[in-house]
């Protein structure tokens, strides 16, 4: 399958660009954002807050298969519908940073649509240091699985 | 601890990144990559051994100099990194479309 979604991580940056192409109209791009109950079918969570305007907040909750819950949440400065979501974001009891996000919504055809997610951390280490944490927690969980192997076999 | 070997700690400072474009257009001596720096010689040296190190830099004997040219393999290793990251958007963003696609407005 054709792969659609372009990391930008200039190196020594503190910031990262995502970019996505849908195939979808931008106002259903828009909405898997803007309604609650979209956000959570895509993004695998539970929504607790989202106040979709100006000086709103959001609080998402995610629950691991392991049944521990993560808490997600933040401030939204920006929110214009179609257009443009600015928000902060921050991963509870993690030693992560809050981080900035710019969302950028635009109508490419009548039924394509790109995002652009435009990512400001606090410094160059923690970009590098979240950017490389799904590829040690593949490790860790290819490990996991190697040990639980292991541990069946005895 | 040594800490050293991990490619994200020598790429994360700016005088070694600078080393490593020099490096990028073609092998150098340690010499020939000092002069490109107003920071001391030891100073230029120690992160030369940190990027040895770590396996971003090689080295070479040329006659009495000693040449460094980028690990062309070890570089891509730190793109690795950002393809698993990539991965995760990617298939969040591929579910977000999937889901959308069978969007029906509430009434």
């Amino acid at each position: 399958m054709e792969r659609k979604t372009k990391i930008d991580a200039e190196e020594g940056k503190q910031e990262l660009r995502i970019t996505r192409e849908f195939d979808l109209p931008l106002a259903l791009l828009f909405k898997a954002y803007e309604e609650a109950e979209m956000v959570e079918q895509w993004m695998g969570t539970k929504v607790v807050k989202l106040e979709n305007r100006k000086h709103g907040s959001y609080q998402f909750e995610t629950t691991d298969p392991k049944g521990n819950k993560h808490g997600f949440n933040g401030t939204i400065h920006e929110f214009v519908p179609n257009h443009k979501i600015t928000r902060t974001f921050e991963m509870e009891n993690t030693p992560f940073p809050v981080q900035l996000e710019y969302l950028e919504f635009e109508s490419l055809t009548p039924d394509t649509s790109k995002l652009i997610m435009h990512v400001v951390y606090q410094s160059v280490a923690v970009r590098d240091q979240l950017l490389r944490l799904p590829f040690a927690q593949g490790i860790n969980m290819a490990h996991n699985r190697i040990q639980e192997m292991l541990t069946q076999s005895k | 601890m040594n800490l050293r070997r991990d490619v994200f700690q020598a790429i994360a400072d700016p005088t070694r990144r600078a080393i490593l474009l020099l490096v990028a257009a073609q092998s150098m001596s340690a010499g020939a990559i000092a002069s490109h720096f107003d920071t001391a010689r030891p100073t230029v040296s120690r992160h030369l051994q940190i990027l040895t190190e770590c396996e971003l830099l090689k080295q070479e004997q040329n006659g009495r100099e000693v040449y460094y040219f980028l690990n062309a393999k070890k570089m891509k290793e730190v793109a690795d990194f950002i393809e698993s990251f990539r991965d995760i958007w990617e298939d969040r963003f591929n579910k977000l479309e999937s889901i959308m696609k069978k969007y029906k407005p509430k009434k």
